[in-house]
């Protein structure tokens, strides 16, 4: 279908003020009598606060105020506090102070006499798991599940959850140890299956931990006016974190004004809203005065959030072929104090979906210890295990004699899969066209000739990568208005997370009117521009999910029009269309009613034309924001009921080429190519950057990104950039290739659907298995660094055991 | 990180006179300041607290580069690793330096970072620089010596109660150049021969060189003796840039017909201090530069090696970069 403005690039309007420094961030706000904060954190992993005692720090001038737990809302475990008097992790805050500078509020602090009780921690799921193994948590240390037999057990619950010491020792050092699983599922019969198999690889396996480690740590400013408390806040989402900051506060949400115009990256650590915001608005209450919090590297580091680690064993059995004919996964997961994500779960869809193993059984426990705040990192689950599944697969193709790319094909789902015990389903799927493509772009036949070459110490390695994410959600909210100045007004529930997505999804609207983007406005960013309900701004859902809500507004604002016009200046509403901000007859030239005209001529007529009615199944969010839109034109308002069956797949493949240096570990990487199957490209220069920023991420989290505890006192010596060490500009390569199958996923309009989570996957996976090519080595562990491969490669044993973690 | 600096008193002067007086003045509260590469952490994770920060910044007799009459060069220690790096003249007779400089932490550090801040240093352990207790912060004990410590970055030789490395590029450049180092204090002035400068810790724990409080180390000299020679630089790190070393390797080398007359060869981030391979220089003088060579000296570079829990892989990571160097 031929688009004006689908896949088409263009220029958003966050772009230039971002280039130019004139973007405000949160800490770039001011208000008069703003003062600030900063917290009071738990020095060690555990201990209960048995002695607090501000008196010196109050009496210091320019201090406004001290703010304890016994102030704030209290949750359960497992959930993470605002403030607690019993931290279970270190740095976790405890108190906070708002004074007139930051040098202040510091200085205050040491002044504060608090005593702690250390209470004993654990930072290894396993040794938790251990009987008389340390519960992270005084309700336990597993999440989730459900136990037959064990009263009480499942849900978002915290239990007492411990294997048999014969667990262990069946498994010895090498293996993971496999007690009862809290969840489990099963899919034909794997044990049959492996007894038939043609190979059979078994392998334990550790995926590190890592920090979200955006750009930006998060910022917070708020005060309150009239009743209303207003937030500003670093988040990836805009209109889902109002009904969740209103119950934190315990106001409604009418009261909330929530501005978060822009985000220095999130990548799911501020998807939702998050605690210090909550106390930020709480010490405001207090004191009556705008706080501002600003959250240092280190802080951001211990509760900006960290994608939960895997403990796991695999064993796969494949037929002469190379068909996948059972899977039998089982994953720890390890998180920090709290209610942790599903990855472990999303880990086994994924595999069900890309490999479509025959028969397959998931076992699983989510672990709780006393590390920081686990949350869904880019891919939560599907990004760890593509680094686990994919070498190994290159170990199968090779032990059977097959090509690395035809094994993966053999296995691909077609758009008719059924998978996991759900019999889950997919809207689209064009994984084999990606790969196709990949390898014609990529040369991969000429590459793989490549491998193994040496050049002195140093030696080719090619991998090919996959990765999927569900990208794409449905049943929320659009809302448009066309004012009397002319213009279409897309309002943006979406946030601003950095992908441009909010712009990139806010032209589908634009598209259905042929309205040009000059006279279309983007209202985003402060819920009092009068924002709809739509999810967070996470899970790469926004281009579908909102292409759709936009989709709908703009669908039903098409016909508002044409009634409008009907029925001002006569005839049937089909004989009107809408295009070039104006609607017209389309046999009679002297029928034409502007959008200018139509938006004055709705304000006159009130009732549903200028919002004073509307669907009454809109969210909440979106009726607390049609009474901030009411009168302003022609409004529309739509909940999206397009139909929709199955998770949306967002499909990503890599393909990497690398000139490994045995004698250093180091390696460079020569070439790296990325083809999507996103559906209908919306944005190219948004896919492109997507791609391209997922593949620096992957290849983070494939050879770099360091989280490191010791285990004698649970600190952590990885708590700023230089420390956990994110990819620098030189080590990525120069010049990335992007493509896309683009082909349409019907269950879209606009055939769109989302990508973000599996670019940086597919990367991570295709880096590992290239430098497995090279070395010939599967270390079944990320990161992979570069002592991991000087040992490998000098025969020396490395310096942990097979599933430590940690390290 | 608390990312907030205490107070203390800025002075700035202009001459190393006075830069010695006010530090005497300030003793043991006293501390000078260069790039501020090092110091600001330390401040900003309200650790170090010092009453009195002496800014050398404003002292230009302490910057830039010149060539002396002996046939070496003279460096300012308040001349920035991006000068250095850059200097033609450095780049052509001391080419090692230049190269280990430009290897240095990020563009951005070296832009402010000086060379005397780099070789000055303190420890990057991370439980030292976590404000612990250690034997290194005056404590009395070590937490990374220990059986479960994780001390992956840590040393392979010279352990004395602390296990800490030279975190230092241009130290082992500097000390493969058999460079001296010029410090002024109360006492006047005395050079150092830089493979005396840095310390480790069974002479002094809590210090990484022998800079004694009020001592400002104001130039560095460079011999003539290695001008022009056969440089080798290496630094494996975790990162290509913004990264200390793993282990870094610095040599010079006199080749003739093949044969490898003379050698300085130094290797860092194995040891408290630069670690001056002897050892090395005396199997491969007189040799060819070949592989066998190489071979024979890396095998005797890690000879005494003891490994902690998480650092062994610098075995045979400093054995094949005693290798690359040799074979050239």
């Amino acid at each position: 279908m031929a688009y004006k403005l689908i896949g088409k690039d263009f220029t958003p309007q966050d772009v230039r003020p971002k280039v130019t420094g004139a973007g405000k961030y949160t800490e770039d706000f001011k208000v008069d009598g703003m003062v600030y904060m900063k917290m009071l954190l738990c020095p060690m992993p555990s201990a209960n606060v048995t002695s607090f005692d501000a008196t010196d720090a109050l009496d210091m001038p320019g201090v406004f105020g001290v703010l304890t737990a016994d102030e704030v809302p209290q949750v359960e475990e497992p959930g993470f506090p605002m403030l607690t008097n019993k931290p279970r992790q270190l740095g976790m805050p405890i108190a906070a102070i708002a004074a007139e500078t930051e040098s202040i509020a510091a200085e205050a602090l040491e002044k504060i006499k608090v005593t702690f009780d250390p209470q004993p921690f654990v930072l290894d799921p396993l040794e938790s798991l251990y009987p008389g193994g340390t519960n992270a948590l005084d309700g336990g240390n597993v999440t989730g599940g459900n136990i037959q037999g064990k009263e009480g057990v499942g849900g978002n619950k915290i239990h007492d959850f411990k294997w048999t010491a014969r667990d262990f020792a069946i498994a010895g050092d090498e293996k993971m140890p496999m007690g009862e699983a809290p969840v489990e599922w099963a899919v034909g019969d794997v044990e049959a299956a492996f007894a038939e198999a043609a190979l059979i690889i078994d392998e334990p396996f550790v995926t590190a931990s890592s920090s979200h480690a955006a750009l930006e740590p998060r910022s917070v400013l708020s005060y309150w006016e009239n009743g209303k408390c207003f937030i500003h806040g670093s988040s990836q989402s805009q209109s889902w974190m109002m009904p969740g900051l209103a119950r934190m506060m315990n106001i409604s949400l009418e009261d909330i004004v929530y501005v978060a115009e822009y985000c220095g990256g999130g990548f799911g650590s501020k998807a939702s809203p998050y605690p210090v915001q909550g106390m930020t608005a709480y010490m405001s209450k207090k004191i009556g005065r705008p706080v501002m919090l600003r959250v240092t590297r280190a802080e951001e580091y211990h509760f900006g959030g960290q994608r939960p680690g895997f403990q796991g064993q695999v064993k796969m059995g494949f037929d002469k072929q190379g068909k996948m004919t059972a899977c039998d996964l089982y994953i720890v997961q390890s998180g920090g104090p709290n209610r942790g994500s599903g990855d472990y779960s999303s880990a086994a869809g994924a595999v069900a979906l890309v490999y479509t193993p025959t028969n397959m059984r998931f076992r699983g426990a989510a672990v709780v210890t006393n590390k920081p705040w686990h949350v869904s990192q880019r891919g939560p689950g599907q990004n760890q295990i593509a680094c686990v599944i994919e070498p190994l697969l290159d170990k199968a193709a090779k032990e059977l004699g097959i090509d690395r790319i035809a094994i993966r094909n053999l296995n691909a789902p077609e758009a008719d899969v059924k998978f996991t015990n759900r019999n889950s389903t997919v809207t689209s799927m064009f994984l084999k066209d990606a790969f196709s493509l990949g390898a014609d772009l990529f040369k991969w036949e000429e590459k793989k000739k490549m491998s193994g070459q040496r050049n002195g110490s140093k030696v080719i390695g090619v991998g090919v990568g996959t990765a999927y994410h569900s990208a794409g959600s449905n049943g929320f909210d659009g809302l448009l208005s066309i004012r009397p100045d002319g213009k279409l007004y897309v309002h943006s529930g979406v946030g601003n997370l950095g992908t441009y997505s909010y712009a990139g999804t806010s032209r589908a609207a634009a598209e259905v009117l042929q309205c040009s983007w000059d006279n279309t406005v983007v209202l985003r960013g402060d819920s009092r521009q009068g924002l709809p309900w739509t999810l967070a701004q996470f899970g790469s859902n926004s281009s579908y999910t909102n292409t759709r809500t936009n989709f709908v507004a703009a669908t039903k604002m098409k016909k508002m029009l044409q009634r409008l016009a009907a029925q001002e200046l006569g005839d049937a509403p089909e004989d009107y269309d809408v295009a070039n901000e104006s609607v017209f007859h389309t046999s009679d030239e002297t029928k034409i009613m502007t959008f200018a005209e139509a938006a004055s001529k709705a304000i006159e007529l009130g009732g549903e034309w200028d919002g004073h009615e509307y669907p009454d199944d809109l969210n909440d969010v979106t009726k607390s924001a049609m009474k901030k839109v009411v009168g302003a034109g022609l409004v529309s308002a739509a909940k999206d009921k397009i139909p929709k069956e199955g998770s949306v797949p967002g499909m990503a493949t890599g393909y990497c080429m690398i000139e490994l240096d045995t004698e250093t570990g180091k390696f460079e990487i020569l070439e790296y190519h990325s083809v999507a199957d996103c559906g209908t490209v919306l944005h190219p220069k948004g896919l492109e950057q997507q791609l391209r920023g997922g593949a620096v991420m992957g290849i983070g989290e494939a050879v770099l990104d360091r989280v490191i505890y010791d285990p004698q006192n649970g600190l952590c010596a990885t708590v700023g950039l230089d420390q956990t060490k994110p990819p620098s500009i030189l080590d990525v390569p120069s010049n990335m290739e992007m493509s896309a199958v683009d082909k349409p996923d019907l269950s879209n309009p606009l055939g769109v659907k989302g990508i973000g989570e599996p670019a940086m996957g597919c990367a991570a996976a295709a880096l590992l298995c290239a430098i497995s090519d090279a070395t010939g080595i599967y270390f079944n562990r990320t990161p992979v660094d570069p002592d991991m491969i000087i040992n490998a490669l000098s025969g020396r044993p490395q310096s942990f055991k097979p599933l430590q973690v940690n390290t | 990180m608390k990312d907030m600096m205490p107070s203390f008193n800025l002075v700035q002067p202009i001459d190393v006179k006075s830069a010695i007086n006010l530090l005497t003045e300030a003793g043991a509260g006293g501390w000078a300041i260069a790039g501020g590469q090092d110091s600001f952490d330390w401040f900003k994770d309200r650790i170090k607290r010092p009453h009195t920060v002496v800014d050398l910044s404003g002292i230009d007799s302490i910057k830039g580069i010149r060539e002396t009459d002996d046939g070496g060069i003279e460096i300012g220690a308040l001349t920035t690793l991006t000068d250095v790096e850059q200097n033609p003249i450095i780049k052509e007779k001391y080419g090692l330096l230049s190269t280990a400089s430009g290897r240095v932490a990020s563009p951005q550090i070296r832009n402010k970072g000086t060379l005397g801040g780099n070789v000055s240093q303190d420890a990057r352990c991370w439980y030292y620089r976590s404000g612990l207790d250690c034997y290194r912060a005056g404590g009395n004990t070590c937490y990374a010596d220990t059986p479960e410590g994780m001390n992956r970055e840590h040393c392979l030789f010279g352990a004395s109660r602390c296990v800490a490395v030279t975190p230092s590029d241009t130290a082992v450049a500097l000390t493969t150049l058999e460079a001296n180092m010029v410090i002024v204090g109360p006492n006047g002035e005395r050079i150092v021969p830089a493979s005396e400068y840095f310390i480790g810790p069974a002479i002094d724990i809590e210090r990484m060189t022998v800079l004694e409080p009020g001592d400002v180390l104001i130039a560095i000299r460079i011999p003539a003796k290695w001008s022009g020679a056969k440089f080798y630089f290496e630094k494996v790190a975790d990162r290509a840039t913004w990264d200390f070393p793993l282990v870094n390797i610095a040599s010079a080398m006199k080749v003739s017909e093949g044969i490898i007359e003379d050698i300085s060869i130094t290797c860092g981030a194995v040891e408290c201090v630069p670690k001056r391979l002897t050892v090395v220089q005396d199997i491969v003088r007189g040799s060819a530069a070949n592989e066998e060579t190489a071979s024979l000296a890396a095998g005797a570079a890690s000879r005494g090696a003891s490994a902690l829990n998480y650092n062994h892989f610098k075995i045979p990571l400093m054995e094949n970069l005693v290798k690359r160097a040799i074979r050239g």
